[in-house]
């Protein structure tokens, strides 16, 4: 297998190989939920924004990072610091009531082998706090 | 105004706006006060959030659910790759139940109305959104689609969504179903290369089955791969173009209206 033409070869882990639309588009809620806790909590200006991004999720981190200076731009976040807190994939096996580890979203249950695994975190994809002026 | 979300023509960045023209107020009151002319003393704070990304479309999403219910309308949110057959099995779909119930179809394309004439041309009522950039319908939109379109009660509403196998899986419509469909000309490790996808639909369409002879498309690998990543998902085998076993799919829905 190894002495096939490129198999040796590894994309950079953390390298986005393309635009993902829906990313920016939850940058867009960002952008939106920022401006409404601005009008109920009277802050100005958003220097941090940590989001919470859980591995099963449907969102790439990077992508995230890659469109939040442009998604900012002119808004009270512009120029804050991005942070993202990722989330393990954590499951219970309905079958065996045990609680796994998931790398994915069809991960079986390594006890008992069960393809029922209800997913109990890794799904968030959450704004969790900011810091203001 | 919308009756359904409500979004009017309320102005949030208008709102903002005067905010932070206060707060500069505010600001600058205090300068003049103290008689400084630098040094603002904004001290950072930190404020909770706690609030998902998608709960604005999520809560659309519950609206439109709850218009559905109250209507009796039995909604669908068709999802696929560019191509697998969408626009032709509701085409099919309308031609063999129109006379059973009201149907009404909302289009979702990046460009065109292309997909929207091929609706109206059964007769069945259909409205074209042009997502331009955006490569999925969200559920603000379909509440403004239900209020333009004005869907009978007790009526089947498809709803197509743009092609693609990535996006819409995060945006829920209010749909009671995501259904999606697989062309065999596509390959059968898509449910496995695309698995969010699979993962969040009910029913998956095997579709284009008259290609079988001539494609390496595995069926039953296809099925396995489906239900490894949701063991739940229902399928169907069909040919929207050549009929066969299309009744399996109108009997499935026939039960659901
Ligand atoms: N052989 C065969 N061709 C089909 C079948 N169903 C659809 N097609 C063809 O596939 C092509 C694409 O079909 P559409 O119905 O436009 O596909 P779609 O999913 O609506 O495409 P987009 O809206 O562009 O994503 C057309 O040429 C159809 O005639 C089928 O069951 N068998
Ligand atoms: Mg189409
Ligand atoms: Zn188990």
């Amino acid at each position: 297998m190894t002495n096939l033409p490129g198999a040796d070869l590894h994309w950079p882990e953390g390298c986005m190989a393309g635009t993902a639309m829906h990313e920016l588009s939850l940058l867009e809620n960002v952008r939106e939920i920022l401006e409404n806790h601005a009008l109920q909590q009277n802050f100005s200006r958003v220097t941090k924004v940590t989001l919470e991004i859980g591995k099963l999720s449907c969102v790439e981190p990077e992508a995230l990072r890659f469109g939040f200076d442009v998604a900012m731009k002119d808004s009270l976040a512009e120029n804050a610091e991005l942070i993202i807190t990722e989330l393990n994939g954590l499951g219970l096996c309905r079958q065996c009531q045990q609680q796994i580890e998931m790398e994915t979203l069809h991960d079986p249950c390594i006890y008992c082998g069960s393809p029922f695994v209800t997913v109990i975190q890794g799904a968030e994809m959450k704004i969790k706090d900011l810091c203001v002026i | 105004m919308c009756g359904i979300c409500g979004c009017g023509q309320t102005n949030n960045t208008t709102k903002l706006k005067s905010v932070l023209g206060q707060n500069r107020h505010l600001i600058k009151h205090e300068h003049s006060h103290h008689g400084h002319v630098h040094g603002h003393h904004e001290t950072e704070r930190l404020v909770k959030v706690e609030q998902d990304l998608l709960s604005k479309n999520n809560a659309y999403a519950e609206q439109n659910r709850a218009y559905f219910q109250q209507h009796h309308i039995f909604t669908l949110n068709l999802v696929s790759s560019p191509g697998a057959g969408k626009t032709t099995l509701l085409v099919e779909t309308i031609k063999a139940l129109k006379g059973r119930f009201p149907i009404a179809v909302i289009e979702g394309d990046q460009q065109t109305e292309h997909d929207a004439d091929r609706i109206r041309a059964t007769g069945v009522p259909a409205l074209q959104i042009n997502t331009g950039r955006a490569c999925h319908l969200d559920a603000h939109g379909i509440g403004h689609a239900l209020m333009v379109l004005g869907v009978k009660d007790h009526s089947l509403l498809a709803i197509e969504n743009v092609g693609n196998l990535v996006c819409p899986s995060s945006f829920d419509l209010g749909e009671a179903h995501k259904v999606v469909v697989l062309s065999v000309t596509e390959g059968d490790d898509k449910p496995i290369k695309y698995p969010d996808m699979f993962h969040a639909a009910d029913l998956m369409l095997i579709n284009k089955t008259d290609l079988l002879p001539y494609v390496d498309f595995d069926v039953e690998r296809c099925i396995h791969y489906a239900r490894q990543v949701n063991p739940e998902i229902q399928i169907i085998k069909l040919s929207a173009t050549k009929g066969d076993n299309f009744s399996a799919w109108t009997d499935w829905l026939a039960q659901r209206i």
